[in-house]
């Protein structure tokens, strides 16, 4: 049987599998993918991996009792023999207040983030395009080391209210660091795709050796406050904090940057600039996701933060009713709306501020306030007068992305970024924020 | 450490539960976890049968690792489980050099002589296909074979032994004297870990392991409606490579003082009522004032700052450059190390790895490329000595041998150098922690890991913790919050000037070490003594919003 089942394979699949059951309910879900990837460095390849996964699982309830088994072994035995354990440990378990039962069939848009060229990618595919990577560091004498990961793949899935839902998708991600042969230059770029059409290893290298070259010779500047100028990559790693915690219920509970004074929520408040909006959308042509969540419910475009103000929280369905209100789901995508400014336009008008390229190891310190730390990597540079001046030694910072996106100064348009953190594809804008709060200098390059 | 899997599983965080990436694998009954795996000599067998392979089609060396992964995850908050995982993985790994380089295949569930063989011919195919990109032939130290040996964890009680239900009451109850002590919420976990792995070489090694790892944890919030702050105060046991054993409550193994800290024997009744406590007295906490002072920190805080500022620093594939892309590189470069005189800390600061420490969670009787483990100096008497390496970086550093410290998370990934359990060693002159803080005049003192951030070469880090009490004069005047202290990794260590002696010493740990792409995770042990490091940065970390 084939790994990754298109759309009526699945069904037929589920179908077979459900007529096991003999609970009261019976949710399953399904998914097969396939991955390779290509990992470099000192200009070598290092390793390569390939894995083929496919996962079953079973959720069977009587009554609130609920139990939940998996397999990965496709066969009518195995079905089987899932369905049977799911079923046998729910009936050994503590009634679950929080079950709200299986939904019945829902509409969904269609979506689409598979692209075949993702999916039909080859080993030698993959050679090819870091072999592309590799002659212009080696040409220039630099040392590169770089990891490129695709996989395709699928999920679904079908529960005793006939509730079927299907979604297969692509990526790709390449990142790559070049640095200097005696360790003083080193410049980071980083790609993520649905449609790998869209990568050029070659160009994308180019910018990770321009940074490399670009950042030797860094000077040291005080620590402070100072003006910065967000490449999306940069920015995505303080912002997807806010992703991560726009849950209802912790924010209800009055532990969460949501919650405030007498057990309320900022839900209705405006806690950044007017001109953030924060959304996801499974529609988005750049970031396509799947428009269902793993419970069946439908997902739709929501504005989680528009023109500054909290608009939604993620309620489980849970949460929902016990709140009277109507449940939505965590997001399978985030969007950070933009303005017009190029990052060109941004330099040029700033008098004094910093270009931060990649930031790094960012932890939460404070989560009552999302205060994360963490610290430039990769390419740090002074501006002056609207002119790149000089690269300057990386920084660490102690900062809020609530904060910072108080102090909003331009907005530019969001691109496709790649996580460094999370390994999470959003589309973000460069951004650029006063009064960065930068509290020590770093000797590493 | 892998903080996002973390977060997820623990329910900490706000998304729903999810299953860290380590434990993939099938979901089984608790039952199932206690079922036998591969008799010994059907393992053997079947590794032979990856050997001959490979050889057969060229390599001039090969290693297979047939691996059975077993997992229980219990996860409670207040008086309700959340979820109940049992999971189990088996495959078979085969790892070769052909045409002088690495390859590698992997598959899930194979118990029959074809499958192995075809995976095995698999890794020379893509090792001949690599060897064209290759540079430089991979040279292996040389590895004396065992023969048929074993290996198994000193536990004294099989957590997967012991009732799942006995487990969810623990869990419970001990949530329950959280809220009955003025907890808002909790959230607590068992996590168990039992790694059966069979190693076979080309070298003539058959090496059979039982390895056993636990970690109970939990975190208290309490919250102050007025003031809409809220505080957490997390769990002071340390993820041990022990059994259930872990869990009995053994007066012996408790360390009082201002708060109870645990050795090889863990109270996590007693100690979730002191945190219910303590996530009280936070909230009404002094703030830090920022500037210079004498930290005094406590083991159960340290292993953390020991791990990121020493142990990542000296693995050898970051100092060359291997791990550049993502984990980073390093600041003790090769030259610094054959200066022989670059003094990474001050004279009372030792530093030693070692993978056969009893109850830690990095000993093993072999690595996983066959290597007895062994223990080796790092710093010794502030000077750098030594990295840690394996078998095809031994000779970057002349040494003869391995140090025994290469680790794959899963049958299916590749083995690399992994952290070894790397710790400060106790002092020499006997000293109490009353004694080191009565010479203290302004001075924080640190109990339990918090936020932790380092850069990509180990230079500069921020740590924050637990629990932080202020010491004026020689005394312990009141508990303070908003903590966190900046420094450099050489000056901080050089600003070490005391460390207690064995009688505190306690093991901490980090149960998700992240490194490499495709991550891989990895559990490692830090041990230490109290110590004092004098005149370090402290930063305010209160905010509004």
């Amino acid at each position: 049987m084939a790994v990754i089942l298109t759309e009526e394979e699945a069904k037929s699949l589920l179908q077979k599998v459900l007529k096991y059951s003999k609970a009261d309910e019976c949710e399953i879900n399904i998914s097969g993918e396939k991955k390779g990837n290509l990992r470099y460095a000192r200009n070598e390849v290092s390793t390569s991996g390939a894995q083929i996964t496919q996962n079953l699982v079973v959720q069977s309830a009587f009554g609130k009792k609920v139990g939940v088994a998996t397999t990965n072994e496709f066969s009518e035995e195995a079905f089987e023999k899932v369905v049977r354990q799911s079923e046998e440990l729910a009936k050994l378990a503590p009634e679950n207040p929080e079950y709200m039962g299986v939904l019945s069939p829902q509409q969904y848009k269609k979506t689409s983030g598979f692209f075949d060229a993702t999916a039909n990618i080859t080993p030698d595919f993959r050679a090819d395009a870091v072999a592309k990577s590799l002659e212009l560091s080696r040409a220039q004498n630099l040392a590169a080391a770089g990891f490129m990961e695709d996989r395709h793949g699928y999920s679904a899935m079908l529960n005793s209210k006939q509730l079927f839902a299907y979604y297969p998708s692509t990526n790709i991600n390449f990142s790559l660091t070049v640095r200097t042969p005696d360790g003083t230059g080193s410049g980071y770029v980083a790609r993520g795709y649905s449609d790998v059409t869209k990568l050029d290893t070659a160009s994308a290298t180019k910018i990770a050796i321009q940074k490399s070259t670009g950042s030797v010779g860094a000077k040291a500047l005080e620590p402070g406050k100072y003006t910065v100028i967000l490449e999306p990559t940069a920015a995505a790693v303080l912002l997807e904090n806010i992703f991560f915690n726009i849950d209802a219920r912790s924010a209800d509970e009055g532990r969460s940057f949501l919650s405030k004074q007498g057990g309320k929520t900022k839900l209705g408040e405006k806690i950044v600039d007017e001109r953030i909006t924060i959304y996801s959308d499974p529609n988005n042509p750049d970031l396509p996701a799947a428009p269902w969540a793993n419970d069946g419910q439908p997902m739709e475009r929501i504005n989680w933060i528009e023109k500054g103000i909290v608009k939604n929280m993620a309620y489980s369905r849970f949460w929902a009713q016990k709140k009277g209100v109507k449940p939505i789901p965590f997001p399978n995508n985030m969007i950070v709306a933009g303005g017009s400014a190029t990052l060109e336009e941004m330099i040029a008008s700033t008098k004094k501020g910093i270009l931060v390229t990649k930031l790094w190891y960012i932890r939460e310190v404070d989560p009552q306030t999302l205060l994360l730390t963490g610290l430039t990597r990769d390419g740090t540079f002074f501006i002056e007068n609207g002119k790149i001046k000089h690269p300057v030694k990386n920084f660490r910072f102690n900062e809020s992305p609530v904060i910072m996106l108080n102090n909003l100064e331009t907005l530019g348009k969001p691109e496709r970024v790649v996580s460094t953190e999370s390994d999470e594809n959003y589309m973000i804008p460069p951004m650029k924020i006063r009064e960065f709060t930068f509290s020590s200098l770093s000797d590493a390059v | 450490m892998n903080r996002r899997d973390f977060i997820q599983i623990a329910g900490l965080g706000t998304g729903a539960l999810m299953l860290p990436g380590f434990a993939s694998g099938r979901t089984v009954s608790a039952e199932a976890l206690m079922e036998p795996g591969l008799d010994v000599a059907v393992k053997k067998r079947l590794a032979d049968t990856a050997l001959n392979a490979a050889k057969s089609k060229g390599a001039t060396y090969a290693d297979v690792r047939i691996g059975r992964y077993l997992n229980q995850f219990v996860i409670t908050r207040e008086d309700k489980v959340q979820n109940i995982v049992n999971t189990e993985s088996y495959g078979v790994g085969i790892r070769v050099i052909a045409n002088g380089c690495w390859g590698f295949a992997a598959v899930a569930d194979a118990k029959s002589d074809a499958q192995i063989a075809k995976a095995a011919e698999d890794a020379v195919a893509i090792a001949k296909a690599n060897s064209k990109l290759m540079k430089q032939p991979v040279e292996l130290a040389p590895q004396k074979g065992f023969g048929e040996v074993s290996w198994k964890a000193p536990i004294k009680k099989n957590a997967f032994e012991v009732p799942v239900k006995e487990k969810v009451d623990l869990l419970l109850e001990a949530n329950s004297a959280a809220m009955k002590n003025g907890a808002n919420y909790v959230n607590s976990v068992l996590f168990m870990v039992n790694e059966q792995k069979y190693f076979a070489s080309t070298d003539g090694s058959y090496i059979d392991q039982d390895i056993h790892r636990m970690w109970p944890n939990f975190t208290v919030t309490a919250i102050d409606p007025a003031s809409g702050k809220f505080q957490t105060r997390n769990s002071l046991s340390a993820p041990m490579g022990m059994g259930y054993d872990y869990l009995q409550v053994n007066p012996k193994d408790k360390v009082t003082g201002i708060t109870t800290r645990y050795n090889m024997g863990y109270d996590i009744l007693e100690d979730i009522t002191s945190a219910a406590q303590q996530a009280k007295l936070k909230l009404n906490a002094k703030t830090v004032e920022a500037g210079k002072y004498d930290l005094v920190l406590d083991p159960s805080h340290l292993w953390l700052t020991i791990h990121e500022s020493v142990g990542h620093p000296l693995e050898l594939d970051r100092v060359l450059g291997y791990e550049a892309n993502f984990a980073g590189t390093s600041f003790a470069t090769l030259d610094k190390w054959e200066s022989r005189s670059f003094k990474y800390g001050s004279d009372q600061v030792n530093l030693i790895a070692d993978k056969t420490q009893v109850g830690s969670l990095g000993a093993v009787g072999w690595d996983d490329e066959g290597v007895n483990t062994k223990k080796w100096d790092l710093v010794k008497d502030g000077v750098l000595v030594n990295y840690q390496a394996i078998r095809d970086q031994a000779k970057i550093i002349g040494e003869k041998e391995s140090h025994g410290c290469c680790y794959a998370d899963s049958w299916s990934s590749v083995q690399f150098q992994r952290m070894a359990n790397v710790s400060l060693a106790s002092g020499k002159t006997p000293l109490s922690v009353e004694d080191m803080i009565k010479d203290v005049k302004k001075g924080i003192y640190i109990i339990g890991d918090g936020s932790f951030s380092i850069d990509q070469q180990r230079y500069n880090f921020q740590f924050g913790g637990q629990l932080f009490y202020e010491i004026k004069e020689g005394k312990i005047v009141g508990m303070l919050k908003d903590v966190a202290y900046q420094s450099n990794t050489q000056e901080f260590w050089n600003s070490c000037v005391k460390v207690c002696d064995d009688r505190d010493y306690r093991l901490g740990g980090s149960f998700f070490d992240g490194k490499g792409q495709p991550s891989q995770s990895s559990a490692v042990s830090h041990g230490s003594s109290t110590a004092r490091f004098n005149g370090v940065n402290v930063i305010n970390t209160a905010r509004k919003i």
